[in-house]
């Protein structure tokens, strides 16, 4: 069989409107053409479960932190002996990865390092994650304190009398320089246990692909996986805060939640709605600093920024609760399966073997949770900070005059932002009035938003270049999903393909048949009815109460692991997830059989006209 | 549907006891209440026995073996002869013979029509030469209605007294007295859907995975390999479908009511290329397979059907359950790789975890 390869970075169209779109990003995140003969030979894979929309050009600062500090840790930190770190690009718009592997000659000297490394903090887990807690937590601590102040007029009185020699615009130009820096210092610390959680997954996973050949990829997972973890506790808050609203009988105030400060009034007033508002405002912190995007975006919206998120969740929970649902996750069920499965695999074992199964298993189920609960501190909590810091700084800079739009600033890369600010605090000091960025900066914004649009209109392609042959790379198949079979099920080279049958993995086991509700983007979960399949390029975890009344999720792409896998197994729903193209082929509407244990998904039928109350059929533009 | 002195229901409830039921008996209840069915039906017990054989004919039968010389042949052909014509023409008591007819009418009433029956005997250990020698003389298949079953009762009772059996007592000193046997009446397998399933990988091994061989019809196609089965395996522990091929299953063997006897067919292209099993069945196979091998505490070989005459839910039964023989010696211990892994740090060796990240799996 000849190998097919994808498309290369220069044959894929540029959408009309987009020429030059290379100019709105940094020159070291686009390919170039003095590198082109090295770029072609590597494999790229697109990113759209972090990133499914298009880079504004300040918005390529989470994809660089993230994908850097991913690498760091690889390469530089743990030396992973097979493994360096991944190099990335931007390529219209979307962000494409090709992992880095080691020269099969060094791995041997990087041995020692590396067990040395992991060894340190294997050996000590519990006392090494509660540092990194304070550590974290410190570095949004200190974010939270920085603002951004319009620049005082003239220079306080008392600033000449205390020698202070400062106009304080070096507050605005430091306020800005340490956002970034303490945004990229979490982005380091989310690293440091990240790999460390994979590491030990896929030390188990190995010994169990070893012990019992073709083990499910789904038993493994669901033997490491914690049950009650932090990142479900925002939406754990919800429910507890729609089972109070039925038994203080406050239920009736939940109809306008859209209203949301009617709304909060409205309860205040009502007897026992005090009590319901202290439990409201308790969970804000920190559990509300939650987006229902995924913290790489500045249009994510955070609940304690949008407060008719999170009451449209909790009426949403009160009306199941009142229909007579259970809206409590089943954990208690959950966790009896999971010592079943551990208890049932550890009976077909020898004594010895046995006890290295469990050593690894505990290692990995003690590792692994850092691997969802982190994102809630950083994705989430730290992003949702510097978001609304960011916010904060173009609201000033726009009623400075430099911005017509606080939008605008999302035009502007970090470091052009830098020289905006620099321009504004020279001019401001000079007594000179309105900054340069004023009238030089319109017609750029202007024109970048047309390419940004434009580049929205093309879907990015899966992969770039020729594959090789087999994927190897532990972390590429493990986090993306990125697996031989599934490049070639993407080449269109899957040998048992039928038609109108997607595959992916088997994420989460069931089989449901039931309508498609394909979600593009976020801000289109209020579309989903209960009893849909939802279909999306990704999900985010804090979709969580969309979970509560779906079938079964289907995604683009995501592996065993993925954030769309693990929440269903927690709502016990079939998931199918890497499927590539799902979110692309499959129309709402459309009659779905989603098999979640052999991971395939079965369009029966096509897109048939909802109408009705509560049917959208509108196109997903975004 | 109960139980009482003289008969006892596989799903009747009561311990098993080999004094009552006898072996083959005893086993069937025993492994209807392990969650294993398998063909319902019916013991006669030996108490029946008993009854049927007080009242003097015990001393008739007594008067033609004495002094028998277990080397004449034709004696013992002769008075074996004359024994099973004492038991075969004489009437059942009529308490035994209305319980006895009650009992068919509570089985048949389980199936939608009146269904065919089998008749085997059910000795207590001691008194046959060996299970297989009872087993060839003595079950009856295909038989429909209940003089029929009856009748074939009776000849359970009287193949105590074939020359061989008597034969063997004499020369193994084993005295007549106390002498028993139970009657199992069971259901004949209506297969709509048959095969067998193994706990364990028979190419390696790996006792992790259960395997099922299913074809359309009577599972002796097949065991005997003249069908290509649908061929499934599933995780042992979850029983997530690991591979599945979809054999071609040209064939069936089904009963043929006209003649009692198994007809093979060709199977029409739409069933051939379809999984012969749905999800939900192909779970209770294995569900049933597990426990075969969690009751045996060895890796097992079933046989299983789908009985056509039994509603959804009741009609997976267990033909048969014996130990693998190939693989089961072996555990699925791992190949285990270098270093000591009772590591200091209290988790899994750092060296072994190096060995496993840098190993490329597939």
């Amino acid at each position: 069989m000849t190998m097919k390869s994808f498309p290369k970075p220069s044959d894929l169209p540029v959408p009309a409107g987009a020429e030059g779109w290379e100019e709105i990003y940094p020159y070291y995140l686009v390919f170039q053409d003095e590198l082109k003969e090295e770029e072609d030979a590597k494999f790229w894979f697109c990113d759209s479960s972090h990133w499914p929309t298009v880079f504004k050009p300040f918005e390529t600062i989470g994809g660089e932190f993230a994908v850097k500090c991913l690498g760091q840790y690889n390469a530089r930190h743990l030396l992973i002996p097979n493994a360096n770190g991944i190099e990335f690009r931007v390529h219209l718009g979307y962000l494409y990865m090709s992992p880095i592997p080691v020269p099969e000659d060094q791995i041997a000297a990087r041995v020692p390092e590396f067990e040395a490394r992991i060894g340190h903090y294997f050996g000590d887990w519990e006392n090494k994650l509660a540092a990194w807690h304070d550590k974290v937590k410190g570095t949004i601590a200190d974010m939270e304190q920085i603002s951004f102040d319009p620049l005082p007029e003239i220079v306080p009185f008392e600033d000449i009398t205390n020698g202070v020699g400062k106009d304080g615009s070096e507050i605005l130009l430091d306020n800005y320089d340490r956002l970034i820096s303490l945004t990229y210092q979490n982005w380091q610390y989310h690293f440091e246990f990240l790999n460390l959680g994979y590491i030990a997954y896929l030390d188990f996973f190995n010994f169990c692909k070893e012990v019992f050949p073709n083990i499910p990829d789904l038993s493994i997972a669901t033997m490491v996986q914690g049950v009650d973890m932090e990142l479900f506790r925002p939406d754990d808050e919800l429910k507890s805060l729609a089972l109070l609203a039925v038994e203080l009988d406050l239920v009736q105030h939940f109809s306008r939640t859209d209203d949301p400060a009617a709304t909060l009034a409205a309860i205040a007033a009502a007897p026992g709605g005090e009590r319901w508002i202290k439990q409201w405002e308790e969970a804000h912190e920190p559990w509300f600093n939650f987006t229902i995007g995924n913290g790489f975006y500045a249009h994510d919206k955070y609940w304690n920024e949008h407060p008719e998120i999170p009451l449209g969740f909790i009426a949403d929970y009160v009306s199941r609760v009142q229909d007579g649902a259970q809206i409590l996750r089943p954990t208690q069920k959950l966790i009896a399966e999971k010592q079943r499965i551990v208890e049932e695999y550890t009976e077909l074992l020898d004594d010895e073997a046995a006890a290295i199964f469990e050593a690894k298993r505990s290692l990995a189920a003690t590792a692994y949770p850092y691997v969802e609960n982190h994102n809630f501190y950083i994705e989430h909590w730290t992003m949702g900070v510097f978001w609304r810091k960011v916010r904060e700084l173009s609201t000033m800079l726009t009623e400075a005059g430099v911005f017509q739009d606080p939008e605008d600033l999302l035009y502007l890369g970090r470091n052009e932002v830098r020289d905006v600010l620099f321009d504004l605090v020279t001019n401001f000091g000079v007594g000179a009035g309105t900054p340069i960025a004023a009238v030089a900066l319109p017609k750029k914004i202007a024109k970048r938003r047309l390419i940004v649009d434009a580049l929205k209109t093309a879907r990015p392609a899966p992969a770039l270049n020729t594959p090789p042959e087999v994927i190897t790379e532990p972390f590429t198949r493990m986090l993306w999903g990125i697996t031989t079979e599934q490049v070639q099920s993407w080449l269109g080279n899957d040998e048992d393909a039928e038609e109108n049958v997607l595959k992916g993995m088997a994420a989460s086991p069931g089989l449901v048949e039931g309508h498609a509700r394909v979600v593009m983007h976020a801000d289109d979960l209020s579309s989903v009815q209960a009893g849909e399949i939802l279909v999306a390029p990704i999900t985010a975890p804090s979709w969580g109460p969309i979970f509560g009344k779906i079938k079964a999720t289907v995604t683009d792409i995501g592996g065993m692991m993925s954030h769309a896998a693990i929440v269903c197994r927690e709502y016990d729903l079939p998931a199918v997830t890497g499927t590539g193209s799902a979110s692309t082929t499959i129309k709402t509407g459309d009659l779905l059989r989603v098999d979640g244990t052999k991971g395939t998904v079965q369009i029966l039928s096509n897109m048939e006209l909802v109408s009705g109350p509560g049917a959208h059929s509108h196109a997903h533009q975004h | 549907m109960s139980n009482n002195d003289f008969i006892e229901f596989f799903d009747g409830g009561l311990a098993p006891t080999l004094d009552s039921l006898g072996g083959k008996g005893a086993s069937l209840v025993t492994m209807t209440a392990a969650g294993m069915p398998v063909p319902p039906g019916f013991v006669v017990n030996t108490a029946a026995f008993r009854a049927f054989m007080g009242a003097g004919l015990d001393q008739a039968i007594n008067e033609h073996l004495a002094q028998l010389d277990p080397e004449d042949i034709q004696a013992v052909d002769q008075a074996s002869a004359a024994i099973r014509e004492l038991i075969t023409s004489r009437p059942v008591p009529a308490e035994l013979s209305e319980v006895t007819r009650q009992a068919y009418a509570d089985l048949q009433s389980r199936f939608e029509s009146e269904a065919p029956l089998a008749v085997r005997s059910s000795a207590t250990a001691e008194d046959l030469p060996d299970a297989s020698f009872a087993g060839q003389q003595d079950t009856y298949l295909w038989l429909n209605g209940y003089p029929a079953v009856a009748e074939h009762i009776r000849a359970c009772w009287a193949s105590l007294y074939t020359s061989r059996a008597i034969i063997y007592r004499i020369k193994n000193n084993i005295p007549d007295e106390g002498l028993c046997m139970a009657v199992v009446v069971q259901k004949m397998v209506n297969a709509r859907v048959a095969g067998v399933a193994m706990t364990l990988d028979p190419t390696n091994g790996d006792r992790s995975k259960i395997t099922v061989d299913a074809s359309w019809g009577v599972g002796e196609m097949v065991v005997s390999g003249t069908v290509t089965p649908d061929n499934i395996q599933l995780d042992k522990v979850t029983l997530a479908v690991i591979t599945e091929h979809i054999g071609d299953k040209h064939a069936e063997l089904i009963p043929d009511p006209a003649t009692n006897c198994l007809v093979e067919r060709e199977v029409e292209p739409q069933r051939r290329n379809v999984l012969c099993l749905t999800s939900s069945e192909l779970e209770a196979v294995a569900q049933m397979a597990k426990r075969a091998e969690k009751h045996y505490k060895s890796p097992q070989d079933i046989e299983w059907a789908l009985d056509a005459d039994l509603p959804d839910g009741q009609n997976l039964l267990l033909l048969q359950s014996r130990p693998e023989t190939v693989h089961s010696s072996t555990t699925a211990a791992p190949k285990l790789g270098a270093g000591g892994y009772a590591s200091s740090l209290g988790y899994g060796s750092v060296s072994s975890i190096t060995a496993s990240l840098t190993k490329i799996t597939g």
